[in-house]
């Protein structure tokens, strides 16, 4: 208990944020982070179609997008594309991490090197070579069904969102105590049930935090999209930024709004499944 | 648990574990150089030896987590070298517990049975056994992170013990522990070992805990086997200056082998200004290099006046045995005191008094001068 106690003189690092200049910089962060986001709900109940001056409140625009069938097609493709990818990914990237982790392999550098490509090589540059990609190597079919059409955006999202899965449960197994694999398997475990009974709860947090960074990875993601998306394939984020070519109505705003909320909540949701572990792996 | 009776001297030996010549080696590095050594059931053997000496890997050999490059292993008779460590009749505490931590305590027990498809009820009773055996009952429901060190390591115990192994390893069982703790694990460790008969091989580099605590010690440098024995064996009649000098305190003269009878030998060696004597023969060559190795606590001292003659020890030809020196500094330990004596050669000499009376550590202080002495079967001569 002793080792708690603090002395007046001498302020810890969160001491300081009792402190009036330091309060006045986390309001000031605040207010610039959110208020755009803010902004933008509170507009998005606002009686104008030129949306530039407050004229009142009204869910008009709510009911517009609710019944805006191309809008509302473009979010149901959106959030498969994100399911879908996300799924994949997670199992992608948990096996490539596994593999990078337990088995030493020739070119080894160079694999975990080419991992992390997709993280640094700029979205446009991965748009156009999967645009190429989809056209000229592998040409996808345009007239599938649903969800069948959205296979190319599908695939397009995996190859950027799984290595980032990968680096997250990468760095989570690096704090795996190998003792704890070597007890199970003295134990009388085989390698696959050491693999499932010990091996997979320990990487459960990074897997929660990779599967929630490759979800709004996808759901967001405009750049790669645009480029490997068809007529008849729109995800949300092409179709609102079709919809502000023509002009910026509230109803941009209530189909955002309506986005973000969602976002929040299934975040919230899977962060509140896993417990603390998962909140904190995903800050790191 | 199993109920083997502990081994008495009356019994015969069967060998549970078998080590021959098995070598390893990483890359040039040969961490494990040949060992044979031959473990039998129910005892309490220790693997000694500094870091790196090979101990550990000779523990995972056995349990089968590394494979030796030559030579083979076998347990209960059995030729294990290729097996796998889940098919092995061993199990093992490891240095940091490995206890599972989102398991309850009673998972984590249950867990090798579990595995092994043991029934629900029979695993209950098992685990409740096991829980009782390492004073852990009424802990079954809690996680490994509201436990204490000593816990986990109980946990552990548990874990391995409950699938009743023909060996039970231990790796560094107590290094995490601190100091009173680990005390006290060292007599239950014991203690258990006793109630279940079950053999124990651990790896120690403390030299204090595997004499404490084993019925034989192997002592291991550079991965080869130096010596294997009771712990009174390796103390009193160590084979080389590594294991005196890795066993207990020692002080070591080199010296030269003048006489070597079947009853008695003589040695003279540099910085003693007077011969060894022993009461025993030494079979060396005449003239060969050894090292009289004698414990501190095996010197005697006795205030000497200037100008004395030097006196005689009753086992030894007058002269032999007895050196004069000074005392330079004296540590007081409350049973005993060390006693830093340096002779007329410049070389000190530790020497070790009990303190037998409450006045006995007056006798002495320091730039006193003194003679140093001890029996003619004190010392142990060695050649390597």
């Amino acid at each position: 208990m002793r080792a708690t106690v603090r002395t007046r003189e001498k302020p810890g690092p969160l001491d300081y944020l009792s402190r009036w200049p330091l309060r006045l910089w986390v309001a000031a962060t605040t207010v610039f982070l959110y208020s755009p986001l803010i902004t933008l709900m509170v507009f998005s109940f606002n009686n104008s179609r030129r949306n530039i001056v407050w004229r009142g409140f009204t869910l008009d625009y709510y009911a517009m997008v609710l019944s805006d069938e191309g809008l509302i097609q473009a979010f149901v493709n959106s959030l498969t594309i994100a399911l879908v990818s996300t799924a994949l990914s997670v199992v992608l990237g948990a096996a490539t991490a596994l593999l990078l982790w337990r088995f030493r392999f020739p070119f080894k550098p160079a694999l975990e090197g080419a991992l992390s490509l997709p993280i640094v090589v700029p979205e446009i540059c991965m748009g156009v070579a999967l645009l190429v990609f989809f056209t000229k190597v592998v040409p996808w079919p345009t007239n599938l069904i649903w969800p069948f059409n959205l296979g190319a955006i599908i695939i397009a999202h995996i190859s950027f969102s799984f290595s980032f899965v990968a680096s997250v449960v990468r760095a989570r197994l690096a704090s795996f105590n190998r003792e704890q694999g070597e007890a199970a398997r003295d134990l009388g475990a085989s390698e696959w049930r050491t693999l499932v009974d010990i091996i997979i709860p320990h990487m459960k947090p990074g897997l929660f935090a990779g599967a929630l960074l490759a979800f709004t990875l996808s759901l967001d993601d405009f750049v790669i999209t645009f480029f490997t998306s068809g007529p008849d394939t729109t995800t949300f984020p092409v179709k609102v930024y079709s919809m502000i070519r023509f002009s910026v109505t509230p109803e941009v705003n209530a189909a955002s709004t309506i986005l973000i909320v969602i976002t929040v909540a299934l975040t919230a949701i899977a962060l509140r499944m896993q417990g603390p572990d998962a909140a904190e792996a995903a800050h790191k | 648990m199993s109920q083997t009776p502990k081994r008495t001297d009356a019994m015969p030996r069967r060998p549970i574990i078998t080590f021959e010549n098995v070598t390893k080696r990483y890359g040039k590095v040969v961490a494990v150089d040949n060992v044979s050594l031959t473990i039998d059931e129910g005892e309490f053997f220790a693997l000694l030896g500094p870091s790196g000496c090979g101990k550990t890997t000779l523990l995972r050999m056995v349990a089968g987590f590394e494979t030796p490059d030559e030579g083979r292993i076998l347990i209960d008779g059995k030729d294990v070298t290729a097996i796998a460590p889940n098919r092995r009749p061993v199990n093992m505490v490891f240095q940091s517990y490995a206890v599972f931590p989102h398991m309850t305590v009673a998972d984590n027990v249950a867990y090798g049975l579990k595995v092994a498809g043991t029934p629900e009820a029979e695993r209950r009773t098992r685990v409740a056994e096991a829980l009782a055996l390492v004073k852990l009952d009424g802990y079954g429901e809690r996680k490994p992170d509201q436990l204490s060190g000593g816990q986990r390591q109980r946990v552990a115990l548990a874990r391995a013990l409950v699938k009743r192994p023909r060996v039970l390893l231990l790796d560094e069982p107590l290094s995490a522990l601190d100091a009173k703790l680990r005390e006290q694990m060292r007599f239950e460790l014991t203690q258990l070992q006793q109630t279940i008969g079950v053999t124990f091989l651990i790896v120690t580099h403390d030299q204090d805990e595997a004499l404490a605590m084993a019925d034989r010690c192997a002592v291991m440098n550079r991965g080869a086997l130096q010596q294997a024995g009771a712990p009174s064996d390796l103390y009193e009649f160590p084979n080389s200056r590594f294991v005196a000098d890795f066993i207990g305190q020692v002080n070591m003269f080199e010296g030269r082998l003048t006489v070597d009878e079947p009853d008695h030998a003589q040695i003279t060696a540099g910085e003693l200004d007077a011969p060894v004597f022993l009461d025993h023969g030494v079979t060396g060559a005449h003239g060969a290099t050894v090292w009289v190795a004698v414990r501190p606590e095996k010197i005697e001292l006795s205030s000497r006046e200037l100008d004395q003659p030097r006196p005689s020890m009753e086992d030894a030809p007058p002269g032999a045995n007895v050196f004069p020196g000074v005392i330079r500094h004296i540590v007081y330990l409350g049973s005993e005191s060390a006693y830093e004596v340096q002779l007329a050669s410049g070389r000190t000499v530790k020497a070790l008094r009990t303190n037998l009376t409450r006045w006995d550590q007056e006798d002495f202080s320091e730039g006193q001068p003194v003679w140093l002495a001890w029996h003619a079967c004190s010392p142990a001569i060695l050649f390597s």
